[in-house]
């Protein structure tokens, strides 16, 4: 990043920090937490249901706050432009300006009973890689948020299109996939159930988790599927990789938009 | 220092500038009229880089406007609308300003002609419309620019505050800045500006020092010749 970036995303940042959206992201995570780690003895229950909410959550919150930062932005984005400095290096700025406060929020959140609790017996890569998949999913959401906040003008459509995606990825692609293992029952589905995951960044994070717990075959199909096919290091690889290509395209997408929008 | 060749921009098949030529000169205040719609912002705005005109030319000092951010370190802009991340403080703000133009020093006596000195270090969406409308005119004078772009300046401000403004800016054009400002209010037109430029429809229809549009329209007053060029268009 250059140094014109990094003094967008500094003081961004700074506004970010002291909202009362992220403390209030910080406090729920926090508090399930603990009451998940109190309630349950603290085994791998405790860590299952709080991947659950992280899978949810993080996306919902991310597409939400993500849309509506920038649109209400939008008249001081403009002070901004006007200053000498190149378009792409303020998008960057924003986009980090943004993303390191909400990264920064769930893993304090998600994170802290656990490390108060000296890990409260879950294994070190699983709650690592809870925190990772938390993570490359805020990042995954905030570019698609961005991308969607350029598309419309209206900021009632953007804020409508951000909630439709995330019910698309959390919710009616569930449906989606029992629907199509329901039709074709009997036939091979492997493949089309791979592509279908490759598709949607919270099944890729789930199935990334799931087959961290080593449980794959208690939740989801595709997780299930995945583990028969590649399983192990080369399978966790492909997540990863594919988790990249969906943080990766849409802020390139959202670089470019923003680089020849006419604000 | 800035001149406009056959300067054309649409938003979505609506044609906002149709043709634009204007020449404004350095060291002098021009005040860009028209009524609604006559493509004063889109003007701005190309001005500023933040619309990309489909075709025709627009040169700073001599250099076309294109992707090269630098020339923007010249200008000091005050937009219409004083909007500001909300947690962040005024002193925030002008901070962020200053690193992203790379400034060693700012020209803060504006914030104490203003007598916002003490509101810097509350946060923006604590403040008043009106404070925030002089943070926003204090951010304009903070570099010593050579250009000025304000964007109906005076609009949020209260009339003590509006004629501290309107002193600065004559002082600013005094020591050698050029000045481009918008405003509907045709008496504060009266008041600073040299040279009137009035669009209508995304043209140029008049451009030139007050005395000629006093003489072309045979008014008395600034205020008064506008009102008639206006009044020319919409019978025409």
């Amino acid at each position: 990043m250059s140094a014109l970036a990094m003094t967008v995303a500094k003081f961004q940042a700074r506004d970010v920090v002291r909202s009362r959206w992220l403390v209030a992201y910080v406090a729920f995570f926090w508090i399930v937490g603990e009451g998940l780690l109190r309630f349950t003895s603290g085994d791998a229950r405790a860590i299952l249901s709080l991947a659950n909410l992280v899978l949810y959550v993080v996306p919902l919150v991310t597409l939400v706050f993500g849309t509506v930062y920038f649109y209400s932005a939008r008249e001081f984005t403009e002070l901004l432009l006007a200053q000498p400095v190149d378009r792409r290096a303020l998008f960057l700025g924003l986009y980090a300006g943004l993303t390191a406060p909400l990264c920064l929020g769930v893993v304090l959140g998600v994170g802290t009973p656990f490390a108060i609790r000296g890990g409260a017996g879950a294994a070190t890569a699983v709650l690592a890689s809870l925190l990772g998949t938390a993570v490359a999913l805020t990042l995954a959401f905030a570019a698609i948020a961005f991308c969607i906040a350029l598309a419309f003008a209206d900021r009632l459509r953007g804020l409508g299109t951000a909630i439709g995606v995330w019910m698309l990825c959390a919710i009616v692609y569930d449906g989606l996939v029992m629907a199509t293992v329901a039709a074709f029952d009997g036939h091979p589905l492997e493949r089309p159930m791979l592509a279908l995951m490759l598709a949607n960044p919270i099944d890729l994070a789930r199935v990334m988790l799931l087959l961290q717990l080593d449980i794959s075959a208690l939740m989801g199909y595709t997780g299930a599927v995945f583990q028969q096919w590649l399983g192990g290091g080369a399978g966790l690889i492909a997540i990863a990789c594919a988790l990249l290509v969906w943080i990766a395209a849409p802020a390139w997408l959202g670089l470019r938009a923003f680089s020849t929008k006419d604000f | 220092m800035i001149a406009a060749r056959d300067l054309c921009k649409s938003f979505s098949a609506t044609p906002v500038l149709r043709g634009l030529n204007l020449m404004i000169a350095r060291g002098r205040v021009t005040a860009v009229v028209g009524p609604n719609g006559a493509g004063k912002t889109t003007l701005i705005k190309a001005l500023l880089g933040l619309v990309r005109p489909d075709s025709g030319l627009l040169t700073f000092n001599g250099v076309p406007i294109g992707s090269a951010p630098a020339y923007r370190s010249q200008i000091g802009y005050m937009p219409q609308i004083a909007q500001f991340p909300e947690n962040l403080t005024g002193a925030d703000f002008f901070a962020l300003l200053r690193d992203l133009r790379g400034a060693v020093s700012t020209d803060e006596r504006l914030v104490d002609e203003l007598g916002i000195r003490d509101m810097l270090h509350r946060r923006l969406r604590l403040l008043s419309g009106g404070t925030r409308q002089k943070v926003n005119a204090a951010a304009a004078f903070l570099f010593a620019p050579a250009l000025y772009v304000l964007d109906e300046p005076t609009t949020g401000l209260d009339p003590v505050a509006a004629g501290i403004f309107k002193r600065r800016v004559l002082e600013e054009r005094a020591a050698g800045s050029t000045v481009i400002l918008t405003s509907h209010i045709l008496a504060d037109v009266d008041e600073l500006a040299d040279d009137v430029v009035f669009l209508h429809e995304g043209q140029a229809r008049f451009a030139g020092n007050v005395r000629e549009l006093k003489r072309q329209t045979a008014q008395a007053t600034t205020e008064r010749a506008i009102a008639a060029l206006m009044l020319k268009e919409r019978a025409a």
